[in-house]
């Protein structure tokens, strides 16, 4: 019924324009008694009340601070509700130049801030862009909470949009969301939009995918009353069944060496106290994965920067939201024989606690192999912390805690002399041209390591390792964790919405930034400018997919062909790239490319002063591959 | 997941030539050209795990500087590597070639100091 009034409506503005061109030609008198007979039927071409307006409220009710997105016409309707009907505030709209940027953005604004970005796309060409950075935010168990606009009536499409209607939206995507919904009525949306969020936040979290008919978004919202919105009310996150959880602790007070890895564990910024207490009761190892910031870096229970030796002395080790808990055990060799061995001495027991155990699907792999484990505990590790402390605690007698008190020593010890050993590796090419990482990470330390900051890049490659060897990492927000899906154009655009979400507490962002990601979509720089969102951009640019390169040149090798040929397709030179121009262009403080180490640490005092104005700034550093 | 497992048996391969790197230089070590070593270090990849200067990366071992490992096991290393390292066979680097990025390792200064660097300062 509504299709049909919409078409009919379309038909009689259709005439009134006809009747408008002809105006233009016709005498007065024939103008005049074409008019008269337009104003018996009185068209409507404006309304007070429109579905997107409501929409806008319930999104409001979930606290949306910004919404991303690329503009599209399949989500007018919604944005023009966002930003005269909301105010632009809560969300505020934030421009992107790529959708595939907004979802990154979305990713990294959740790793800081803890809740989801909205982001809106076109249907098909939008969530086509997006895909890819859906696919990462799945792969990392983050929510993104993704709106596309369909039209879903093809009575009254436009040309084009029948290019922008879809049978279902949702398809390209629903192999790595959590949970999709394409609302019939504006009832139904509340509903599915308050279950989204619900369901997008529940350990395991997943972005999830509202699609949102143009007609169901422009149409009047005939409702004669206001319609209400859902309460929104979360659900305690699952916490291990008591009796797994008090065997756990029995395992950890027996072990003589038990390990605990945590790589997606912190949730919230709960979490690395939590884990601190539970590494503190016991003097045990802790080996952080770098998922999520988990555990202060200098802490001389960390030994995740001798991970392997860790492993090898345990007899217990213990996988919190560990993703990949087989390869934390085993290794796999990269030759033309694929081989593999157990990095664990034997009868070593293992035991994990992961959400990842409550919600699997099929068709893509990252699930990783199948880890063999004594224990295996099917909940979320941050909900299930205290419970195992307390339980641990109970279980705690005094020879124990002198055994643990012993061991706390060792382990402080290996600590320490790993550290300094560190150190020393890090004066190797000091001095180098092109620049070692090491230096950059020395040198961008000197520079923040004063202020409030936030190294919101994540690392593709290990070359960000640095920073985790020499930087003191104590806060949750100083470290957002690893990509996901390892798809590489995540790095800019999430170190953005990290950034973003920095803005308000007022700290100071830094993220190390890799060529090759940068050049999937640099317009998040514009994004970053426009939006003056403050962080420091410092390249480590290599000039080429290193990592590329070297599973090139293992190939080469491995047939005994053309060593010397495995740069071939995998460098980014002739012409090297000019990333200071680009950032320039785009709205930045840039500067370089710098090749003499000794004009680095001069280079980013002066992109910090601009940063400290709360602009964005690029250095450019020539770096050594890794 | 390609990426991460390589990145975390990389770390196997430190500690192999760690062990290694204990023993002491062979008596005779052939004559090589440190300059054209230092081309084929680059040009044949050896750079891209271990580093320009050899210093070390995330992917492969600091190699060079005091101790060297003794020339023959360095050659038997590269021949057939026990962890991660690519194989280069006599097919694709002669001993001669090996030789030559020997002696560019061997020619590589001293690390400076840490103590001596403020940057590095604990």
């Amino acid at each position: 019924m509504a299709a049909k009034s919409k078409m009919e409506r379309r038909k009689f503005l259709k005439g009134g324009m006809l009747a408008g061109a002809a105006a233009i030609v016709q005498p007065a008198a024939v103008v005049a008694q074409q008019s008269s007979a337009a104003s018996e039927e009185v068209e409507v071409l404006t309304t007070e009340s429109c579905g997107s307006d409501y929409m806008v409220d319930v999104i409001k009710s979930l606290g949306f601070e910004y919404v991303c997105a690329n503009p599209g016409s399949s989500f007018r309707g919604m944005q023009e509700s966002i930003i005269n009907y909301g105010g632009n505030r809560n969300p505020e709209f934030i421009t992107n130049c790529h959708e595939e940027s907004s979802v990154a953005m979305a990713h990294g604004y959740f790793k800081m801030e803890g809740k989801p970005m909205a982001v809106l796309a076109h249907g098909t060409v939008g969530l086509q862009h997006a895909s890819m950075a859906i696919y990462n935010a799945w792969c990392d168990r983050i929510p993104v909470y993704i709106m596309a606009g369909n039209y879903v009536d093809a009575a009254i499409r436009r040309p084009a949009e029948w290019y922008h209607g879809v049978q279902d939206c949702a398809a390209i995507v629903r192999d790595f969301t959590k949970w999709d919904d394409q609302p019939a009525s504006l009832i139904h949306f509340g509903e599915s939009a308050v279950r989204a969020y619900k369901i997008a936040m529940t350990p395991p979290m997943a972005p999830v995918l509202l699609v949102l008919d143009a007609g169901l978004q422009e149409g009047s919202n005939e409702s004669k009353t206001k319609l209400p919105i859902p309460k929104l009310t979360m659900p305690a996150p699952p916490q291990g069944e008591a009796g797994a959880v008090n065997e756990l602790a029995r395992l950890l007070v027996a072990a003589e060496n038990p390990v605990l890895v945590a790589d997606r564990l912190a949730r919230t910024t709960a979490a690395m106290p939590l884990l601190v207490e539970l590494a503190e009761t016991l003097q045990a190892a802790v080996i952080d994965q770098g998922g999520r910031m988990n555990f202060p870096s200098l802490h001389p229970l960390n030994q995740t920067q001798r991970a392997a030796a860790a492993v090898g002395e345990a007899d217990l080790v213990v996988g919190i939201e560990v993703a990949d808990f087989w390869a934390t055990v085993n290794a796999l060799r990269d030759q033309v024989h694929r081989s593999t061995r157990k990095l664990t001495k034997p009868g070593a027991k293992l035991a994990t606690i992961t959400s990842a155990d409550l919600y699997i699907k099929s068709n893509y792999q990252d699930f990783r192999r199948l880890a063999e484990v004594d224990l295996a505990i099917a909940a979320d590790g941050e909900a299930t912390l205290p419970a195992l402390t307390e339980a641990v605690k109970r279980l705690i007698t005094s020879d124990r805690k002198r055994v643990f008190q012993q061991r706390g020593a060792k382990l402080a010890e290996a600590s320490r002399t790993t550290r300094e050993r560190l150190r020393q590796a890090a004066t190797y090419a000091w001095d180098a041209t092109p620049v070692s990482t090491a230096r950059v990470a020395a040198e961008l330390w000197a520079v923040i390591k004063n202020e409030d900051w936030s190294l919101v890049s994540n690392y593709y490659s290990e070359a960000g390792i640095w920073p985790r060897r020499l930087w003191d990492f104590n806060k949750p927000y100083q470290w957002p964790g690893h990509a996901g899906g390892g798809g590489i154009g995540y790095g800019a655009p999430s170190s953005v919405g990290a950034a973003l979400a920095n803005k308000k507490y007022g700290r100071f962002s830094v993220s190390l930034q890799t060529d090759g990601d940068l050049m999937y979509a640099p317009g998040v720089l514009w994004t970053a400018a426009h939006h003056r969102i403050p962080l420091l951009s410092v390249m480590l640019n290599n000039r080429g997919y290193h990592m590329e390169i070297m599973h090139v040149q293992r190939m080469c090798n491995q047939r005994n062909r053309g060593v010397d040929r495995g740069t071939m397709g995998s460098t980014l030179t002739d012409p090297n790239i000019d990333f200071a121009k680009i950032a320039q262009g785009l709205g930045l403080h840039a500067e370089g490319p710098i090749t003499d180490p000794k004009d680095l640490g001069p280079a980013l005092r002066r992109a910090a002063v601009a940063v400290k104005r709360g602009e964005p700034a690029l250095v450019d550093v020539v770096t050594q591959p890794r | 997941m390609t990426r991460r497992i390589f990145s975390t048996v990389a770390g196997l391969v430190v500690i192999g030539i760690g062990s290694a790197t204990a023993q002491q230089p062979a008596p005779s070590v052939p004559a090589g050209n440190a300059k054209a070593g230092q081309a084929l270090f680059m040009k044949i990849g050896c750079y891209q795990c271990h580093g320009n200067e050899g210093q070390g990366g995330a992917a492969g071992p600091r190699i060079g500087r005091s101790p060297m490992l003794a020339f023959r096991n360095f050659v038997t290393y590269i021949r057939a590597p026990r962890g991660e390292m690519p194989p280069y066979s006599a097919k694709v680097i002669a001993e001669k070639d090996i030789a030559d990025i020997y002696a560019y390792l061997a020619s590589l200064p001293p690390a400076p100091a840490v103590d001596s660097i403020p940057l590095l300062k604990p």
